[in-house]
């Protein structure tokens, strides 16, 4: 008698094993599946619109065959440079603060803030950069795009760079302080630089993310045809380009919206993965 | 209960005090100048009082060692003694360390830890090479010049008797070297800044036995050189290393004495019950 509970009971908890197995294997193969679904997708629709001219050539006028997105690239390139060039500094000493200096109330504080920041809808920081730059300046530029980017990367950077700082071990600071460091001296020869390449992986992750952000560059960058030289005229966006020519009438955009997103998802997986690799170094210096 | 001040002691017990001149007004055999002086030193953790009054002299060109049970402030009071402990949030400390007759607490505080170095529990070397982890002191301190920095890390590591295991492969990262590599760098590392008063807190507590009989051999070599303080939770190891030692408990020095004293006549009853492993 109590065998046969025994083995009903023993049943009962293979079952359960089975299906609960089988349902977390069906999750894992939904979400890693989507992924390769859009990366081959856009492989197969994106790789076959790809051509050198995409890489060199300004858009072609409307009814014309060919053209490409060069200056869209060079636009993305320019925005995320200068998005990068005033957001990342921002961060990364903001960082450093929370990390070293921050007293409690006042760093949960902060913390608290850059979460809220980080959860804005970007579509509201485009709405914001242009109040607060094209409205006044009177034109679309470069310039205002870029800040509304390195407004969206303040926080990640802000955040990424406080963990990596934090994750140092507090033994290496005393070892320093030890030797007759001060705390900075310590914090700019020993706590940086054992967490810089987690922070340069986290700047990275954070470039990738904003690589494809559209809704702020609608309100700031706007697009342009042609080459958009210095930082002070419209310029074109690899993501805005996508959004337009896919909206597009003509059958020829859509293809070339479709070679433009599978150039910035390769552009965003490359920086994707060196960005992991740097990572994977880095374990091996904090233990 | 006061901390009792260093008991009479006449006999020459401590073999490695055979070969030393004592200074005439000596009180405890082997007895050389005050390196450190410590009086009425009381430490808090914000509401937690972590010293009581602790008063006690660290011989020059001696060892000398701290034991006693885990939180009995033996830890807390090292680190008072490089002031390592104010970086801790909310502490707070009373009292006078007399450094050769001046005061820490007026000293300047890199001063104070460039003076009184200090080595940890867990080997710490820093993410960077076998070479610039040692010039790392010497070059926060001013060091500059390339040749002398070099001469300087390899005197350091030939003083904590790693040379010749690493001189082939300086520009390695410390973090290829054994655990017991890795804490001789950690001392070649307190070395390079030419301290006076060397502290090792629990140094051997991560190590198996042949690292530790070389961190001791070590200590033995460096004590003409330097002066030297240790935690320590073997008992053993004390015995073996330490012309003086310190027994603490609940954050009083109950008893200092020459170490022979110490594990073989001990005065006060808790020193007793503790070395002869009825409590502790």
């Amino acid at each position: 008698m109590a065998r046969r509970k025994m083995s009903l009971h023993l049943m009962r908890r293979k079952t359960v094993n089975a299906v609960m197995l089988s349902l977390t294997g069906l999750c894992t193969f939904i979400a890693t599946g989507t992924l390769l679904y859009i990366l081959g997708y856009l492989f197969v629709h994106g790789g076959k619109n790809l051509s050198w001219d995409f890489f060199t050539k300004l858009p072609a006028p409307v009814g014309e065959a060919g053209g490409g997105m060069a200056n869209a690239i060079l636009g993305s390139a320019k925005l995320l440079l200068l998005a990068t060039a005033i957001g990342v500094p921002i961060g990364f000493l903001g960082g450093v603060y929370l990390a070293e200096f921050g007293g409690n109330t006042f760093a949960y504080l902060v913390r608290y803030v850059t979460d809220l920041l980080n959860g804005v809808p970007s579509i509201v920081i485009g709405i914001f950069a242009y109040t607060l730059i094209v409205l006044p300046q009177g034109h679309f530029s470069t310039m205002a795009g870029g800040l509304a980017l390195s407004i969206m990367m303040i926080p990640i950077a802000i955040r990424s760079s406080e963990e990596f700082l934090r994750a140092v071990p507090l033994a290496l600071r005393e070892g320093a302080m030890a030797l007759g460091a001060s705390k900075s001296k310590a914090i700019l020869t020993v706590v940086i630089p054992a967490a810089k390449n987690g922070i340069m992986t986290g700047i990275m992750l954070n470039l990738a993310r904003v690589a494809g952000e559209t809704a702020p560059l609608i309100f700031t960058s706007l697009g342009n045809r042609f080459w958009s030289p210095g930082w002070e005229q419209p310029t074109a966006s690899l993501p805005v380009m996508i959004y337009t020519y896919a909206l597009g009438p003509y059958e020829d955009w859509h293809q070339q919206a479709w070679a433009a997103g599978f150039v910035l998802l390769a552009l965003v997986l490359a920086v994707n993965i060196v960005a992991r690799l740097m990572l994977s170094r880095q374990a091996h210096v904090i233990r | 209960m006061q901390a009792p001040m260093p008991q009479q002691s006449t006999e020459i017990t401590s073999p490695q005090a055979l070969n030393v001149a004592i200074p005439a007004e000596a009180k405890l055999s082997g007895e050389s100048a005050s390196k450190l002086s410590a009086t009425s030193l009381v430490f808090h953790y914000g509401a937690f009082k972590a010293l009581h009054g602790i008063s006690m002299q660290v011989y020059a060109n001696r060892v000398t060692a701290f034991i006693g049970p885990s939180g009995c402030g033996k830890s807390t009071f090292l680190r008072t003694l490089n002031r390592m402990n104010e970086t801790i949030r909310h502490s707070r400390v009373e009292g006078e360390i007399l450094l050769d007759g001046e005061n820490i607490f007026n000293l300047d505080v890199s001063e104070v830890r460039r003076r009184v170095g200090m080595v940890f529990q867990k080997s710490n070397p820093f993410p960077k090479s076998i070479f610039e982890n040692i010039a790392y002191g010497p070059r926060i301190n001013g060091y500059e010049n390339r040749a002398a920095l070099r001469d300087r890390v390899e005197q350091s590591l030939r003083r904590a008797a790693l040379w010749d295991e690493v001189k082939d492969k300086l520009q390695q990262s410390a973090y290829s070297l054994s655990g017991g590599q890795q804490q001789r760098l950690c001392i070649a590392r307190a070395l390079a800044v030419n301290p006076e008063v060397l502290l090792l807190d629990e140094p051997c507590s991560a190590l198996d036995p042949i690292a530790t009989a070389k961190i001791e051999d070590l200590i033995f070599q460096l004590k003409n050189s330097c002066t030297i303080v240790i935690v320590t939770h073997n008992m053993q190891q004390a015995a073996r290393v330490a012309d003086f030692t310190g027994f603490f408990l609940m954050g009083k020095l109950i008893e200092f004495d020459n170490t022979t004293k110490i594990f073989k006549n001990p005065s006060m009853r808790e020193t007793e019950d503790y070395v002869t492993g009825r409590f502790g």
